[in-house]
């Protein structure tokens, strides 16, 4: 479930937690120190976890550099190498099964939805199991010369981009307030953020229909006490522009956690010494932020931020479960475009072709997130 | 965070501070607040105008309402089925792979990586119609064990990487010093590493568990029968079904919710035990 923040994202919503009941649990200055490589560790999600290892490594080559100095270079900090018989093979027998169904159950169908882009398969195929009629480039002359298509593109470009930008400016002050305020303050933040965190999507979508239905949405309610307001009976969706807000709305909502989590964690690791510093310098408000503090969590904000566009791009859960299924055309995004054509049109090769678009488009934003991932040293 | 206040002046900025904080707590945690409320209010204090925004009245009829229909608990017991399938299959190919790439170092190992990270940037959402046609042909469409053979592979990525820094969390002197003293690699890995593993297998476990209790797309697309549904696609049609029954649908919300919460605190607990043990100093 890789991609879907919500979903679970796959990569995403996990290891804040932890920060939350450091800091929550217990004086918070005991945390860094508490364990080896706790300082460095922040990353976001996952990825936190394995620097310890990256940091086990130096000791590791302390401990034996030359015991393992054998034929091939790579080996040099194996730690298996006393037993030369097998262990060369052992490594790819243990990625053999994992290897295997990623291949079968994800690289085929990778490999199918790109042929199946340059074919046209309908329902007359699928359930008579003939192979659909070559289509050679045609499904993609369709879809590219088709002005809705652009449109769609636009949207959805811009749909990533505010919700990416009110994400990650919403977070990153909320975790620098949070670094401001009283322990019990931050602990009650901490655990309010969990708990939106475990929202599963549809939850949180239920959730939103309510607050913002037309009749009795406590939204509604709310904006109509401001003065010359009235928006009683206001119906959110028939205007897609605020359609698109509330599910921006819930979007944004179920992505704070893990933005801020992780952006806290970053910040508990600037020094103390470092700000102090600063400060006796002659530093003061913006400039702390934006010369002192910012550049020690750049990488974790970049690394945010772009888990965030390539979520917020692939969107779909939301806006299908806003829109009760049915979304408007004036609701497609690439997700639900390519979703509505395969399985609403059953046009299965139009779906695939649109699917191969998104997925090169998103391929440009995951090349960012890999190169920083290696930069920062956690795929070694 | 161990500043103390000191300069004058200060105090009444970290009370300012607070109070932001406050709202902005208050702010996000609303949504839940408000499903909560909703969840155990009479079904007559649920429609009012202007709305109350503590409690008043308690009931638990909107729960049974939403136990009551028709696929509650076999939707419920698929869920559980597809949660432990997946997470049990995902965490043994899961953790023999998480251990190569903690342990070894071998041709094509940044190759792997790679892919594995890159793989988690694919959207659901894009892979749907090629796995439904795989799943198709081979004629799993409508059954658990073809929920649970796509959502493991879409678990395995994230679950390889987690396992890993777990165990290269795990010195790998303590496998050394078992099998100095006669234990197998294997025996090494069952007495030293898995015990230690621990914490990172139940954190990992949680973690697949909710995504797939989660997960929403696939099942819609590969599962026809209300009854092997999951709770997900039984909230929403819930949502449709019950047109305004906002009560009924925010006790099905929590229900749903429930189970995700419950695991989220336990993995926290585990994680931060786990750091403290994992780090193995003595």
């Amino acid at each position: 479930m890789s991609a879907d923040a919500t979903q679970p994202s796959p990569v995403p919503y996990q290891p804040a937690d932890e920060d939350a009941s450091r800091h929550g649990g217990r004086p918070a200055q005991a945390t860094p120190d508490e364990r080896p490589g706790a300082g460095r560790q922040q990353g976001s999600g996952n990825h936190r976890f394995d620097q310890t290892g990256t940091e086990g490594e130096p000791a590791q080559h302390g401990v034996r550099p030359a015991g393992s100095a054998g034929p091939p270079p790579r080996t040099r900090w194996a730690r298996v190498t006393r037993r030369r018989t097998g262990s060369e093979l052992l490594p790819y027998l243990l990625i053999t099964p994992a290897l295997l169904s990623l291949v079968v159950v994800l690289g085929y169908p990778l490999a199918d939805m790109l042929l199946l882009s340059f074919q046209d398969m309908t329902r007359r195929e699928l359930f008579s199991g003939a192979a659909p009629p070559w289509a050679g480039l045609d499904q993609f002359r369709t879809i590219l010369s088709d002005g809705f298509f652009w449109e769609v593109v636009a949207r959805t470009a811009a749909f990533t981009v505010v919700c990416t930008t009110l994400t990650m400016v919403l977070s990153l002050s909320i975790a620098l307030l949070m670094r401001r305020v009283s322990t019990w303050v931050r602990l009650t933040i901490a655990s309010v953020l969990i708990a939106v965190w475990a929202m599963p999507v549809m939850v949180a979508a239920s959730i939103f229909r309510w607050l913002f239905d037309a009749d009795y949405g406590v939204i509604n309610w709310v904006l109509s006490q401001l003065p010359m307001v009235d928006f009683s009976k206001h119906n959110w969706f028939t205007d897609p522009w605020q359609g698109f807000a509330v599910i921006a709305g819930v979007v944004i909502w179920g992505a704070l956690p893990f933005a801020t989590i992780t952006l806290h964690a970053a910040l508990m690791q600037i020094p103390q010494e470092l700000e102090e510093a600063a400060v006796i310098d002659g530093v003061r408000g913006s400039q702390m932020l934006r010369h002192i503090t910012f550049p020690v969590i750049k990488p974790s904000f970049v690394m945010v931020t772009t888990l965030m566009s390539i979520w917020n791009f692939g969107v779909f859960n939301q806006i299908w479960l806003m829109r009760g299924g049915q979304p408007e055309r004036e609701y497609y995004l690439l997700g639900v475009y390519s979703f509505i054509e395969s399985f609403a049109i059953n046009r299965y090769s139009a779906g695939a072709a649109i699917a191969v678009v998104t997925v090169l488009l998103l391929l440009a934003g995951s090349v960012v997130y890999l190169r920083q991932m290696l930069r920062m040293g956690e795929v070694e | 965070m161990s500043r103390k206040p000191r300069r004058v002046g200060i105090r009444r900025v970290r009370r300012r501070d607070n109070v932001a904080g406050l709202l902005v707590a208050a702010v996000i945690g609303f949504p839940v607040y408000w499903m909560v409320l909703t969840a155990f209010r009479p079904a007559s204090q649920v429609l009012s105008n202007p709305p109350v925004f503590w409690p008043n009245g308690f009931t638990l009829d909107n729960f049974s309402r939403a136990m009551g229909t028709e696929t509650f608990w076999a939707n419920v017991r698929s869920s559980v089925v597809i949660g432990l399938g997946t997470v049990v299959v995902s965490l043994v190919i899961g953790t023999l792979a998480a251990f190569a790439v903690a342990r070894f170092r071998f041709a094509g190992r940044k190759a792997f990586v790679v892919v594995i990270l890159g793989v988690q940037m694919i959207p659901l959402t894009a892979l749907v119609i090629p796995v439904y046609l795989l799943i198709n042909d081979v004629g799993m469409t409508d059954t658990l064990t073809g929920v649970i053979l796509t959502y493991l592979v879409f678990m395995l990525p994230f679950t390889v990487w987690l396992l890993r820094g777990f165990i290269a969390g795990i010195p790998p002197e303590l496998e050394e010093a078992a099998m100095v003293d006669g234990c197998t690699r294997l025996g090494a890995f069952r007495r030293v590493v898995l015990p230690l593993l621990a914490p990172g297998l139940v954190a990992t476990s949680i973690f697949a568990m909710i995504q797939a209790w989660n997960e929403y797309v696939l099942v819609y697309v590969l599962l026809s029968s209300p009854e092997k549904q999951t709770l997900s696609i039984w909230l929403v049609s819930f949502q449709t079904g019950f047109g305004t029954d906002y009560g009924g649908l925010m006790a099905g919300a929590t229900l749903t919710a429930l189970p995700v919460v419950v695991f989220f605190l336990i993995v926290q607990r585990r994680i931060a035990a786990g750091l403290a043990v994992g780090a193995v100093k003595g």
